[in-house]
């Protein structure tokens, strides 16, 4: 029986890999659990076994072949008995779809975005041409963090960096990168698992005019340390009369990932934003995510920075020079309209910038503003825009109740109700616990089309 | 209650479990390979032993607990491979119709409280069952397990403190596999003693070979008569070993291939167990080869079962989120 060995996925984003090595070659007996190759991606490395009990025939790539497609064939072993005829049924499954992720949501998202991002990068080019003096260079999301937080480093040498992982593991979405290597392991300190304690400890820090960069390897784990966040970073300036500052960010990916379901997968924005003595920052492009994470890291507050993980790998030009900091608290409008206002932040920005490519095809010209900043938030850009459109839509990943886009709405009606031709609606995941199955979890986001929908409502179209 | 003998009996059917417990991960691993399991897998391959060995003394009633690497758990406590392999891949016939997936597992009539994915949280949720046991008298034990990793959250000494105060019926198991993702022990902890972690709580503890199930089995036998008698809780430190990755995407550039190979080649524990039974029942390989055959059949009825399976329907979003 001739089996068909596949090239494995070692994440839910990954589409393909290279082997770098085989340990078997044609003739060599393997069992269950022997190393047969070794598959590797820019971020992980794994030893693929065998499942099987056989004869390896033979191997399909060459040692060190990159750009493998997930599921492509790889190599074949002669089996006995019924494994083959199992496996087979298992190639049959995906015999349509040799791109794995072709039939995820999230990699459509993630294509779709490539396509509007490569839209952002033609305007931003224009942009650039009139403005000789920037450099324009490509970058992706974890670059630019990456970046701004070693140009930090450089800068004061009272900043530090510390969390899980952190260090020699290079971070667990490889975003401190080298920086163990270039700032050594007094200011690149590696965590135990003790969110509570070490925040606790990052705070003390700050109170006697050290700078700490807390990574949290997602906000789902800084619930352990909200005590020390909310009740110790943010309120201690008031409580001490103006005498204790804590200069200090807590930074880290937040939000939906990529099938982890309820515990791993859900926003924080609004919950940290309605806190006095915090300011909360949820940047969408590379460039705003670099500009503003410097200007957190020399802010004399507590900054709550959130990320994105599905953001980390996407690229965008960066068109400031390295020592530009972007100010907190100044939204951004990325795309001028005079039909309706959207609102979005973070990733909410990247199902926005779908929906108005499809909107202009409908000829409806959306004003699209990007927040960047959810505390303290940038009323003055919003409701100027709202003045013009009298119309307003908002999007966000986070969940419906108390969210960004309901406080933003009632602060609208307060100050511009006049304006308003139609209600402001409010696109956000749905308020239930993020499932773990595709098609649920697809059906607990917001999405292009929720988007399209409420345009079309608060323009009285059908 | 039941002290661990070594009947023949016995043996093959610890054999038995473990094996199905390492054939079970390594097909999980291959269905994330291909896409049919999404978001994070942590497989158990390596750390058979100490699941199978405490499985073994359980009494009627007595419940466990443990963090997202619950696979082996979860068949070791029972449960029906075929719905577990149907969670993993998001259909409706998983034991939580698809909504939990790797992490999040629960079967209360196995008295099986998850897979948690929060690193440390079901370490004081275990004490509350073993608070509850005790409150309705019904002389049950709950194993709380976690890693040498999640031995350094606050919550596990605040649950030791008051576990040990309120003498309760909990037996915390320690599973040491060296590692906590990409971080050794030695790097994390300022103490590798970590059967020794609650000596400040008056709570006793002990190291036990986690590669060896004869020995897990005895060494939970004594923790569990230890609260069964009223003394109160009980540490369990079980030296074992992780093979694969901390999940499916890991950078193993943290220990070498040869660390690795090295204990698979001379501890592993499913090999230990087959020596025993050859030396001391004459098992022969033909025998070994017939209950591969049947572990393999249930493995791939699982895997069939849960691919022929359908997604929730997708008003199952909207349910489950209140009990009635
Ligand atoms: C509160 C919290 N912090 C961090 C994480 C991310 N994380 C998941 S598993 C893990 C390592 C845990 O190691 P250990 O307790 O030794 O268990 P093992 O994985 O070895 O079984 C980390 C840091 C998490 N899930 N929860
Ligand atoms: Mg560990």
């Amino acid at each position: 029986m001739k089996t068909e060995i596949l090239m494995p996925s070692l994440s839910p984003t990954m589409e393909e890999g290279s082997l770098a090595k085989w340990y078997v070659s044609p003739g060599d007996k393997v069992k269950p659990g022997d190393i047969i190759a070794d598959i590797e991606t820019d971020k992980a490395l794994m030893e693929y076994e065998s499942i099987e009990e056989g004869t390896i025939l033979d191997l399909l790539v060459e040692e060190g072949t990159e750009n493998i497609k997930v599921n492509s064939l790889i190599a074949i072993i002669e089996t006995e008995g019924s494994e083959g005829i199992e496996q087979k049924k298992d190639i049959d499954l995906n015999q349509n779809e040799p791109a794995l992720f072709d039939k995820s949501d999230q990699t459509s998202q993630v294509k779709t975005e490539a396509n509007v991002i490569s839209r952002v990068d033609d305007k931003e080019k224009n942009h650039q041409e009139l403005n000789e003096n920037s450099s324009t260079k490509q970058l992706t999301v974890r670059e630019a963090i990456n970046s701004a937080i070693a140009e930090e480093m450089k800068l004061d040498e009272n900043v530090f960096l510390m969390g899980e992982e952190v260090g020699e593991y290079q971070g667990a979405y490889k975003v401190s990168q080298g920086l163990l290597e270039e700032f050594g392991s007094n200011r690149v300190i590696d965590t135990p698992i003790t969110e509570h304690g070490f925040t606790g400890l990052a705070v003390g820090a700050a109170f006697s005019g050290i700078r700490p960069i807390v990574e949290f390897m997602t906000f789902n784990f800084a619930m352990q340390a909200l005590d020390q966040i909310v009740n110790s970073a943010a309120k201690t300036n008031y409580m001490s009369g103006g005498q204790i500052n804590c200069p200090i960010v807590f930074r880290g990916p937040n939000g939906a990932a990529a099938r982890v379901a309820a515990q791993h997968s859900q926003d924080f924005a609004s919950l940290y934003a309605s806190i006095p003595g915090l300011k909360v920052i949820q940047p969408f492009s590379a460039e705003d995510t670099k500009g503003l994470l410097k200007a957190a890291i020399r802010e004399n507050n507590p900054v709550v920075f959130l990320e994105n993980e599905i953001l980390y790998g996407k690229s965008f030009p960066v068109n400031i020079s390295d020592d530009q900091v972007i100010p907190i608290g100044k939204a951004k409008t990325v795309s001028i309209g005079k039909d309706v206002t959207i609102i979005s932040y973070g990733i909410g920005m990247l199902h926005t910038l779908e929906a108005n490519i499809k909107l202009k095809e409908l000829g409806i010209s959306a004003e699209v503003i990007d927040l960047r900043t959810i505390r303290p938030i940038d009323f003055e850009t919003i409701i100027e825009s709202v003045k013009k459109t009298n119309r307003c839509v908002t999007v966000e990943e986070s969940f419906p109740v108390c969210s960004i886009g309901s406080y933003v709405g009632s602060q609208i009606m307060i100050k511009a109700f006049d304006y308003l031709d139609a209600p402001v609606l409010n696109c956000t995941g749905k308020d239930v616990p993020m499932p773990y199955a595709e098609n649920l979890e697809k059906a607990a986001l917001t999405s292009p089309d929720e988007i399209i929908s409420a345009v079309k409502k608060v323009l009285y179209k059908n | 209650m039941k002290i661990p003998t070594t009947s023949k009996k016995e043996l093959l059917e610890l054999y038995n479990k473990m094996l199905l417990i390492r054939r079970f991960e390594e097909k999980a691993g291959q269905l994330y390979g291909m896409g049919h399991i999404g978001g994070f897998c942590h497989l158990y391959i390596g750390q058979e032993a100490v699941v199978v060995g405490i499985e073994s003394i359980k009494k009627t009633g007595d419940q466990n607990i443990t963090s997202y690497r619950d696979h082996g758990h979860m068949l070791a406590c029972g449960m029906d491979p075929k719905m577990v392999m149907a969670e993993l891949t998001g259909r409706s016939t998983g034991y939580s119709k698809g909504k939990g997936g790797s992490m999040h597992m629960f079967s209360k009539s196995e008295g099986f409280y998850g897979g948690h994915g929060i690193v440390g949280a079901q370490v004081p949720i275990g004490a509350g069952i073993a608070f509850a046991n005790k409150y309705k008298n019904n002389g049950n034990v709950c194993f709380t397990y976690f890693g040498e990793g999640a031995a350094n959250q606050g919550q596990v000494y605040e649950t030791f403190n008051m576990a040990s105060l309120w003498s309760l019926p909990v037996v915390f198991v320690i599973e040491n596999n060296q590692y906590a993702m990409g971080t050794s022990i030695v790097r994390a902890s300022s103490t590798e003693e970590m059967f020794a972690r609650g000596v400040a709580f008056n709570i006793p503890g002990k190291a036990v070979n986690g590669m060896d199930v004869l020995e897990v089995s005895k060494e939970a036998s004594n923790a569990a008569e230890h609260c069964r008698s009223g003394k109160g809780p009980f540490i369990l430190e079980m030296k074992t070993y992780r093979y694969r990755g901390h999940s499916m995407s890991d950078p193993a550039k943290y220990r070498t291939r040869e660390e690795v190979q090295k204990i698979r080649e001379e501890k592993d524990p499913i090999d230990t167990l087959r020596s025993l039974l050859i030396e001391k029942y004459k098992i022969s390989e033909k025998e070994f080869k017939t209950i591969d055959g049947e572990i393999k059949a249930i493995v791939t009825e699982s895997s069939d079962f849960a691919l022929n399976s359908p997604e929730p329907n997708i008003e199952e979003l909207w349910t489950d989120i209140y009990a009635d």
